[in-house]
């Protein structure tokens, strides 16, 4: 007798059986105690089942390309350490961008697994939720990936060894985590427009194509290899991110402006977080990929422009601040280094002045901004060093109260004029580098009064490690707060020119070349 | 007519891929980077799982995709046998 | 704006000035010298001399650079960064006799030293 042999179910069938179909509305308890934040934002739902799942992968399809990714990437970096792959990088200078990548982008990766961890559980429509728990332990995955990536370079070379501590306390880290602080404890249909849709979807190529571009094209197989592997996620991501806005915005009218606000918003604190990647591509690559301003041409105006296009069916404009990021991408680069050069004592990665056919690179890619403004600049520094008198700066900056930057940021219509904007709370006074950062303030200030701004909390005397005494005889405020970073003074921090890593990268290399 | 695109690691079994692509979308244009592919194509985008099994002489599920996927743009329909990739709705 | 929540939002705010010891935040950039990349921060008594701020504060900052030891402070132009209104601070009063308050800001000018390289450097 033949067995009667079941026809095999579609891809669309399975994934609705294996996620939906496992779903049910609570009876025990009514949906909204079960579901208690997914109503208070404003954003209204008429159908769950409208959710058009952009990836249909079930649990047992999950498991088994992640795994698989998973082998691919440990056999890589075990060969790349069995290797002493860390030799393999064009120069020692490289390595910066990897202590710049572990210390600010790794603790983000482990705050969105937090997350998506939490909004997977409080979003009452069973697609989402299946999507952002997915998204939750490919976050993890990422963080952990990173962390072991990185842990061959922490083996030589120094500003690696603690990024979690580092992250709650140094002063350029406030930024990135000030970032994800603002995303995270918003509710669950903001978080998604955040990160879902901002970040992973609009900026995610100008956070990782750079930095896994600049490993590839500068011998770092390891970066690289994490770097492909944590993108493969990131296509499921960005996917569930424009899902996500494309579903908010056709349930209702009533979100469209919801939406537009949370977009403007955060399409406008990515980009300011970006800066450092911006400083990364055209400074801190010896074996540059693109400028920033390219980047930004390709994958935010270009990009951008057709996605934006695509959503303006629902009445969703292109964000407010691309008008003032579309000025700032010829200058914003050169700004932001020129802090870190002299900075770079309070920070755990080296900083150094572009040499001369860097400059000219310079010169070529940013031919309206470098040379007017931003050559004269190093030039003199450099000229200084070999005087002697390298430039550093030992004195606190004022920072904007939302990105937590440095006010370093000029006039969209005047680069040699810091901009200054200010708002009146409650009777306290409050900076901002741009209207964009005001204006975010200004709309929500409860949330921003309660930042954690680093400059003003080393005043309050709260950035010394524990048991120090700021009246003793001797005391070095600067030396303290490097403690209380577990920046160690002399290694980690400084010019790049005369660092340990400098001279143990060369050695190394020779040797590796003698006998 | 904005440009979906989609962006594979280059190893032994995306170059098979990208070819099948290449067969399937006869407008599509191919971006070479250092250890990347980036293949965008006007309005729409159809990557067939029949067409990769052909180039890559064994069977392929179209999910297994994900291991070499770097990134891509456009919504996404996604059976068993196609993979699409587009701005039309 | 409130902040849309589920319960009442409201936070002390961060950085009052009951918690810098006595001082109180005092921001300054000077106008045109970008060679320091961003104004700076400090936490100044409210009785400190307004014209003790040039070789206490200023000084020890913006030293490096070869314009500070030509400024004649007597021609230094002052202003409120926020609003950009032009200050005639009284050098001979306190900074809180000035009417500085936590956390403003100012910023001068040195006409005649506009930096290096002319590009406000």
């Amino acid at each position: 007798m033949d067995a009667k042999v079941a026809k095999k179910l579609g891809l669309k069938e399975r994934y609705a059986l294996m996620t939906r179909g496992l779903g049910w509305d609570t009876s025990y308890q009514p949906m909204d105690k079960v579901f208690p934040y997914d109503r208070f934002e404003g954003i209204k739902i008429h159908d769950w089942d409208k959710w058009e799942d952009p990836f249909r992968m079930t649990m047992d399809a999950y498991w088994k390309y992640q795994a698989e990714k998973d082998r691919k990437l440990y056999a890589i970096i075990d060969a790349f350490t069995q290797n002493n792959g860390h030799l393999g990088v064009t120069d020692a200078r490289y390595i910066n961008t990897l202590k710049l990548f572990l210390t600010g982008i790794s603790p983000l990766e482990y705050m969105a697994h937090r997350g998506f961890a939490h909004v997977g559980r409080q979003m009452r429509g069973v697609g989402p939720r299946v999507a952002c728990l997915m998204q939750s332990i490919d976050e993890i995955r990422h963080a952990q990936t990173q962390i072991h990536s990185m842990s061959n370079y922490n083996r030589h070379y120094n500003g690696f060894h603690d990024p979690m501590h580092m992250i709650e306390r140094i002063w350029y880290l406030s930024v990135p985590r000030s970032f994800f602080d603002d995303a995270y404890t918003s509710g669950p249909f903001e978080f998604m427009i955040a990160i879902g849709f901002a970040f992973e979807y609009v900026l995610t190529n100008l956070l990782f194509v750079p930095f896994i571009s600049g490993a590839a094209y500068n011998g770092d197989m390891g970066a690289m290899a994490f770097g492909f592997s944590a993108q493969s996620d990131e296509a499921r991501h960005m996917t569930l991110g424009l899902e996500c806005v494309k579903f908010m915005l056709e349930q209702d009218p009533d979100n469209v402006p919801i939406v537009q606000r949370w977009i403007d918003k955060w399409t406008w604190r990515g980009t300011r977080v970006l800066t450092l990647v911006g400083m990364m591509m055209d400074y801190m690559l010896p074996k540059r990929v693109m400028s920033w301003r390219e980047a930004w041409d390709i994958y935010f105006e270009q990009n951008g422009g057709a996605l934006f296009n695509d959503l303006a069916r629902y009445g969703i404009k292109v964000p407010a601040c691309a008008a003032q990021a579309a000025i700032d991408k010829e200058h914003v680069s050169h700004q932001a280094w020129a802090v870190f050069y002299q900075y770079c004592g309070v920070s755990n990665f080296h900083a150094w002045t572009p040499s001369p056919s860097e400059m000219d690179w310079l010169s070529n890619k940013y031919p309206n901004t470098f040379d007017k403004y931003y050559r004269p600049r190093f030039e003199h520094w450099a000229e200084e060093a070999r005087q002697g008198r390298r430039f550093n700066n030992a004195t606190l900056p004022q920072i904007c109260q939302v990105c937590q930057i440095p006010m370093f940021f000029t006039e969209p219509n005047d680069p040699t004029k810091i901009c200054y904007r200010e708002s009146v709370y409650k009777s306290e006074k409050y900076h901002f580098c741009s209207d964009h950062c005001k204006a975010i303030f200004d709309h929500e200030p409860e949330k921003y009064v309660q930042a954690w701004l680093p400059p003003h909390q080393i005043y309050m005397g709260n950035c010394f490690p524990e048991g120090v005494d700021p009246t003793m005889p001797g005391f070095n405020a600067l030396d303290e707060v490097l403690k209380y970073y577990h920046i160690n003074k002399g290694r980690d921090n400084g010019e790049f020119v005369g660092s340990e890593d400098e001279k143990n990268f060369s050695a190394w290399r020779e040797l590796a070349g003698k006998n | 007519m904005s440009n979906v695109f989609i962006a594979f690691q280059r190893n032994e079994e995306t170059r098979c891929i990208i070819d099948a692509i290449l067969q399937d979308n006869p407008n599509a244009i191919v971006n070479e980077q250092p250890a990347m592919v980036k293949i965008d194509v006007p309005g729409s985008m159809t990557i067939k799982r029949a067409t990769i099994e052909e180039k890559m002489g064994r069977s392929f599920d179209l999910q297994e995709m994900q291991i070499h996927l770097i990134t891509l743009s456009g919504y996404i329909d996604e059976t068993d046998e196609e993979f699409n990739l587009s701005w039309k709705h | 704006m409130t902040v849309v929540a589920r319960e009442k939002y409201e936070f002390a705010p961060k950085d009052t000035v009951d918690k810098f010891h006595g001082a109180q935040l005092l921001y300054i950039g000077w106008e045109d010298h970008l060679m320091f990349c961003a104004p700076f921060c400090w936490p100044v008594p409210p009785t400190m001399r307004f014209g003790d701020i040039p070789q206490a504060l200023l000084a020890p900052a913006y030293g490096a650079h070869p314009d500070f030891a030509k400024i004649d402070w007597n021609k230094v132009e002052w202003y409120d960064s926020g609003s950009g209104r032009r200050m005639q601070p009284d050098v001979n009063k306190s900074i809180a006799e000035n009417g500085l308050k936590h956390k403003d800001s100012l910023r001068f000018r040195t006409p005649g030293l506009d930096g290096l390289k002319g590009c406000s450097f």
